[in-house]
């Protein structure tokens, strides 16, 4: 079961190096120019990438693999503290606006609304309030995830079986105790689909977040600096862009992991 | 589960006092519709009895229940529980209740499920698994407690929502058609488990069935009710002995009840309200 998922995961994988090289190869050949003009600059080899990370990032300094490691270490951390305070935040209000018919009226549509602001607007302003710093970095992160933590949150803790709500009230529960004992394991599996979300998108915004923050040891600031240099190193850059997906993943394992542990319940289309 | 539930009511006093008491839904909106869902119902239930509600679907069977549990308020008229009014009976934790579905938290195991009531009772741990293991006994369901509800059968889950619902030995126990979606066999063993659990744990039973068998084998009394609106149109005696045993379903009395219920259902309109005795009728 296990050795099959792994090769299933390996098969992908090798898939879509063939679609990048096959393409690469057949574009070259024809010398097709649209959609764009393919060569090693536009689509380096993916061999190209990956070697990349095995040179110097500088003239005698430190492999890139190595400045890419620590990059994504300080980017994790930013990340990791903006999905807490997303998650944490995003809960609450959920909790909040499930308990109020007058709250979820009054509040949800700004929180739909926040949404809409990018990002761009946001960050400049909490660098200002916060200073630059990862601590800046990981609030604007959370701004990002906190949103579908809330609506799943609150769609969860209303999914509760309406009979079993009327099992607690019989055995005169309160509302806290309905709140944990029911509705909270209730919304599990919607929580965690929110918090597997979030989790990816902390990674984003913390990398987004990182250059209005003037913030150059993380993997935003990497992306930033090998983008002036693509012309002469384009596979430093597509390197990068693998180390920032590897950390998006390995976030998200971490939260299918908690789940596994946390959630014991009938497997889907079972019971 | 020895001696009489802690929460009985007071001597004489009627388990359940229903007079007069109706029941209108409203629509929402305006120039929304009305619907009658119980009128001018009575019913008395004393203490350590078992009486069964049946009706067409629409009678209000489950409404009335539903009513009598505080889950819903009725329109007019008064309910009394213990000589309480409904809402103190259930504050003072004086109902069980189990419905079609067993209603079992996923997320808990069986031990755990039972316990719930326990634990928002505030049981210490100890006084929680000492009755927990009481239960499954009384249940047959010792050895499962580390199980999770879908890893039991239909009939196992509802003896767990019995388990569950009798953990805090409520003095009444309401239950809407338990047995409703289980297979005939399962169904008539279950019957038999649940008079056992009804004699050894003396509570007084509410019973809401769709079968006319089921509630002549089950019940001291049968309310025979009728749809639109909702009314109890009769209460039929059941003076099958007791305890009731498979001997019961093929005793000559037994179908002879079973087709007094059943004209009762079909013949509305003839006696309404009368309390048939249950002698059979010509």
């Amino acid at each position: 079961m296990r050795a099959e998922r792994a090769l299933t995961t390996l098969a992908v994988l090798a898939g879509l190096i063939g679609l990048w090289e096959g393409y690469k190869a057949f574009a070259e050949a024809l010398h097709l120019s649209w959609p764009f003009r393919v060569n090693d600059v536009t689509m380096p080899h993916v061999w190209d990438m990956v070697g990349q990370l095995f040179e110097p990032s500088r003239l005698n300094g430190p492999l890139l693999l190595h400045v890419l490691f620590d990059a994504a270490l300080y980017t994790a951390r930013s990340a990791f503290v903006g999905f807490l305070i997303g998650a944490v935040a995003g809960f609450a209000l959920g909790v909040a606006l499930a308990h109020s018919r007058l709250l979820e009226r009054g509040l949800l549509p700004y929180v739909v609304a926040s949404q809409t602001v990018p990002i761009l607007a946001i960050a400049p302003m909490i660098v200002i309030w916060l200073k630059a710093g990862w601590l800046s970095v990981a609030v604007i992160a959370s701004y990002l995830t906190f949103f579908p933590v809330t609506i799943n949150t609150l769609r969860g803790l209303k999914s509760a079986d309406p009979r079993a709500v009327d099992l607690m009230r019989s055995y005169a529960a309160g509302r806290w105790d309905v709140l944990w004992k029911l509705r909270v394991p209730s919304a599990m599996p919607y929580l965690f689909t929110a918090l597997k979300v979030s989790a990816t998108a902390s990674v984003v915004g913390a990398i987004i977040a990182e250059p209005p923050a003037s913030i150059q040891d993380g993997l935003g600031g990497a992306i930033v600096n090998f983008n002036q240099y693509y012309l002469s190193s384009p596979a430093s850059l597509w390197a990068t862009i693998f180390i920032a997906a590897l950390l998006g993943i390995g976030f998200f394992g971490l939260v299918s992991g908690a789940e596994r542990i946390l959630v014991s319940r009938a497997p889907e289309r079972v019971a | 589960m020895t001696g009489g539930p802690p929460n009985a009511s007071p001597d004489g006093a009627p388990a359940v006092s229903i007079r007069g008491m109706s029941k209108v839904f409203r629509g929402r909106g305006r120039g929304a519709s009305e619907v009658r869902a119980l009128e001018d119902i009575d019913l008395e239930v004393h203490p350590g009895e078992f009486v069964s509600l049946i009706g067409p679907s629409g009678c209000g069977k489950s409404t009335l229940l539903r009513i009598i549990g505080d889950l819903e308020q009725p329109t007019t008229g008064p309910v009394l529980v213990n000589a309480k009014p409904a809402h103190q009976a259930r504050v003072d934790g004086d109902y069980g209740i189990v419905f079609q579905d067993s209603v079992l938290y996923d997320w808990r195991t069986v031990a755990r499920n039972i316990a719930l009531p326990l634990e928002l009772a505030g049981w210490d741990r100890d006084r929680r698994s000492q009755r927990v293991t009481e239960m499954l006994e009384l249940v047959d369901l010792t050895g499962f407690e580390h199980h999770h509800p879908w890893q039991l059968s239909g009939g196992m889950q509802q003896r767990v929502s019995i388990a569950r619902a009798l953990s805090f030995s409520p003095a009444l126990l309401l239950m809407d058609e338990p047995f409703g979606a289980l297979d005939e066999m399962t169904r008539e063993r279950l019957n038999m488990e649940l008079l056992r659990i009804w004699e050894r744990s003396r509570c007084t039973v509410v019973f809401v069935t769709h079968s006319i068998a089921e509630a002549v084998f089950l019940s001291t009394r049968v309310a025979v009710m009728s749809a639109r609106p909702g009314r109890i149109r009769g209460i039929v005696d059941v003076d099958l002995p007791q305890p009731r045993t498979n001997e019961t379903r093929v005793d000559p009395r037994f179908f002879e009840l079973v087709a007094t219920v059943r004209r009762r259902l079909r013949g509305m309109e003839d006696d309404a309200g009368v309390v048939v005795t249950g002698e059979a009728e010509a």
